[in-house]
């Protein structure tokens, strides 16, 4: 099969597959481990994946700002939107170990880096992996543990079926369809129950070949096209016309401080967000051998001690904080990376606590 | 983000808190610096901080003054000869002497602030010929808290160098106060000006600001900011101020970059 990172829209040759199991187990003969989403608790989550029985068929997700729930309904495999869990904690996980010294010499700790597949990756994820790509590999000191984490993802995508109800991903130009930087991409149909396959690189490609399927006719096409057009139908949306000049200029608005008697500057939307790159770090000493580690892992522009400076912290206040966060996601991220440091997943405005939902707070900032 | 084992070659007490480290690297050489350039300097177990390169040691090493004010800076200034630290770098953006050539130059430091500022005054003293008039301006809380006593004075014989205190005590007969009478004080064309400024952000502002008053263009007034720094190397964010990076775009800045960006309160 031919690689067509462009989308079946635009005539590019795609398989049918009636079944996900093939797939998975094709993967792990590869020596992936398979993770995708698994309905624990209530939520969606990233798991591994021992075969597609474990998909969460026939639940559905309610988002909206500070609400989340899933429900049972209809027979998709990835009928809900984004969960909690990003790519991100495969790319830049929560906390590692950079380095061991024993005896005054520094002992890289290599890197846990299997091989992992991750299946039901949505447009704004892959839109936030470029993001990060980024951040830990464009600049001057290319993040190396990043980048192995990085080569050893397989990446699935699906087009996103229902929009959650906190998503603004069509307005970010970033979703819901799946166009570049996947293996292999999928879209969900129904009546009959089936998936439409495409390629993104050589290695989706020959995986494909390797599973049984139909070639894709003119009604799965159409019916992929539907599903594309239905997604992109979504609620909240922002204007990001003179977004960046405008966040400078609103630097010391009063609504910085009305924002801030809401927000509990809890750090919630920061450890969701998939583009949040923040870490701090964590020293010891191991008193039974000597040995001195260190270890990094993610930090939040919301605490009081990401600013600290000379015993004090310098944004003391709420207000500078989530000044901090909204101005580096909507205007700063663009002048360090060229890109905005959003993707509009919705995650944020989901896991909020107290429902502060910043597609709202940018039109008011206008 | 692997720190290279150095060696602490000596250990010189400045002040009652403040210890000046010359530190070799365990094997081969240590990297060039650049005068204004900083390092993240690794206790092990305890943690890693950004200090400033205050000279290359004839020997081959870094020079760096720590002053202990918190865990880190503590054992670094604890570290005795012969035991091994961390050194990444170095890092940052320097001060940029060629752009002074052929002018005046102030070098305006407060507190420990000399100490980043140190490999300037070196070069001054050592090539006065290429620049204009040299003033260095010190300011430091008590007579007592002032570092490099000894090499001001030696510094003193070729430079124009004035130091106020905030605090005087009995023995004290120099200036006292801000540090902004000594910069109206000095002799300089104003358009002919390039300015080193290091120190407290309210002292490095208020430096400036003087120094604007007076018809230094703000390009041509560079300052070091401190952030909280984690990384150096632009990956943590800490240390960002307004779309910079004061690792990677900083520490050295010039005043008409940042000027905008330190008038925000908490930004
Ligand atoms: C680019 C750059 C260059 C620097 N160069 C130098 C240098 O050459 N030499 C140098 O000594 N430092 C330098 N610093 C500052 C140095 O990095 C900090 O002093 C250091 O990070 C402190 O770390 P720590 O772990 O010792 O203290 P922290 O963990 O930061 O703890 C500080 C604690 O000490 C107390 N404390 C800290 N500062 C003060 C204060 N001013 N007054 C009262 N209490 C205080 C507070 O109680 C606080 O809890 C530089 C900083 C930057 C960003
Ligand atoms: S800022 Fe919010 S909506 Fe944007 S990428 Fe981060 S979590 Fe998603
Ligand atoms: S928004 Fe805050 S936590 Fe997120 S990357 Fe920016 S500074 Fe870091
Ligand atoms: S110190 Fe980490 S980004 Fe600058």
């Amino acid at each position: 099969m031919r690689t067509c990172p462009h989308g079946v829209e635009d005539g590019g040759e795609a398989a049918v597959l009636d079944d996900l199991d093939p797939l998975v187990g094709a993967l792990r003969e590869r020596g992936f481990a398979v993770v995708g989403p698994v309905a624990r608790d209530g939520v969606i989550r990233f798991a591994e994946l021992g075969s597609a029985a474990d998909l969460p068929r026939g639940l559905a997700d309610e988002q909206a700002p500070g609400f989340y729930r899933l429900h049972e309904r209809g027979e998709l495999v990835f009928g809900f939107a984004a969960s909690p869990d990003a790519v991100k904690r495969y790319t830049h996980p929560p906390r590692s170990v950079l380095f061991r010294m024993r005896g005054g010499v520094p002992e890289k700790v290599p890197p846990r880096a299997g091989k992992v597949a991750l299946l039901g990756v949505r447009a704004c994820d892959l839109a936030a992996l470029a993001v990060q790509d980024r951040v830990f590999l464009g600049g001057r000191h290319p993040d190396e543990a990043y980048r192995e984490r990085r080569e050893a993802l397989f990446l699935i995508a699906v087009t996103c079926a229902a929009p959650g109800g906190t998503c603004f991903c069509a307005s970010m130009g970033t979703g819901p369809r799946p166009t570049s930087g996947f293996d292999v991409a999928l879209t969900e149909l129904t009546g009959p129950h089936r998936f439409l396959a495409e390629a993104g690189s050589e290695r989706g490609a020959e995986l494909l070949a390797a599973l049984p399927s139909r070639p894709a006719g003119d009604a799965d096409r159409a019916a992929a096209r539907e599903v594309g057009a239905a997604a992109a139908r979504m609620g909240r949306r922002v204007d990001l016309d003179g977004v960046r000049e405008r966040l400078i200029e609103r630097r010391e608005s009063p609504l910085w401080d009305e924002i801030a008697s809401r927000c509990l500057t809890c750090a919630a939307c920061t450890m969701v967000c998939p583009t949040c790159f923040c870490v701090t770090v964590e020293d010891g000493v191991d008193l039974a051998d000597g040995t001195a580690e260190r270890a990094e892992r993610w930090d939040s522009c919301f605490t009081l001690g990401f600013s600290e400076l000379g015993g004090a912290p310098l944004r003391s206040s709420g207000a500078a904080r989530y000044r901090q966060w909204l101005s580096h996601k909507f205007s700063t991220w663009v002048d360090q990376f060229g890109t905005y440091g959003c993707v509009g997943c919705g995650r944020c405005v989901t896991w909020c606590p107290a429902g502060i939902d910043i597609t709202e707070e940018l039109e008011r900032l206008r | 983000m692997i720190p290279a084992p150095y060696r602490v070659r000596s250990r010189r007490p400045d002040r009652a808190d403040t210890v000046t480290l010359t530190l070799e690297p365990v094997e081969g050489t240590c990297p060039p610096f650049l005068p204004g350039q900083f390092t993240m300097l690794y206790a092990p177990g305890v943690g890693e901080i950004p200090i400033s390169v205050s000279g290359h040691a004839r020997s081959g090493g870094y020079v760096q003054t720590v002053r202990a004010v918190g865990p880190v800076s503590r054992a670094l200034c604890r570290a005795r000869r012969g035991d091994i630290v961390g050194v990444r770098g170095p890092f940052g953006t320097h001060w940029e002497l060629s752009r002074a050539r052929g002018m005046d130059v102030v070098v305006a430091a407060g507190g420990l602030g000399l100490a980043p500022l140190r490999p300037v005054i070196r070069e001054l003293v050592a090539h006065g010929a290429r620049y204009g008039r040299i003033s260095l301006i010190a300011g430091t809380r008590t007579p007592a808290t002032l570092i490099y006593p000894r090499e001001l004075a030696r510094w003193g014989r070729d430079l124009d160098v004035q130091v106020t205190v905030d605090h005087p005590d009995r023995t004290w007969t120099g200036p006292t106060g801000l540090i902004t009478k000594l910069v109206a004080r000095i002799v300089f064309d104003p358009g002919r000006t390039y300015a080193f400024v290091c120190g407290p952000e309210l002292m490095m502002r208020a430096t400036a600001g003087e120094l604007l008053r007076r018809g230094v263009p703000a390009g041509r007034i560079a300052l070091s900011l401190e952030r909280n720094m984690k990384c150096g190397i632009g990956r943590c964010g800490h240390c960002q101020l307004g779309p910079l990076f004061t690792c990677l775009d900083g520490p050295v800045l010039t005043y008409d970059r940042v000027a905008a960006l330190l008038e925000v309160r908490q930004l």
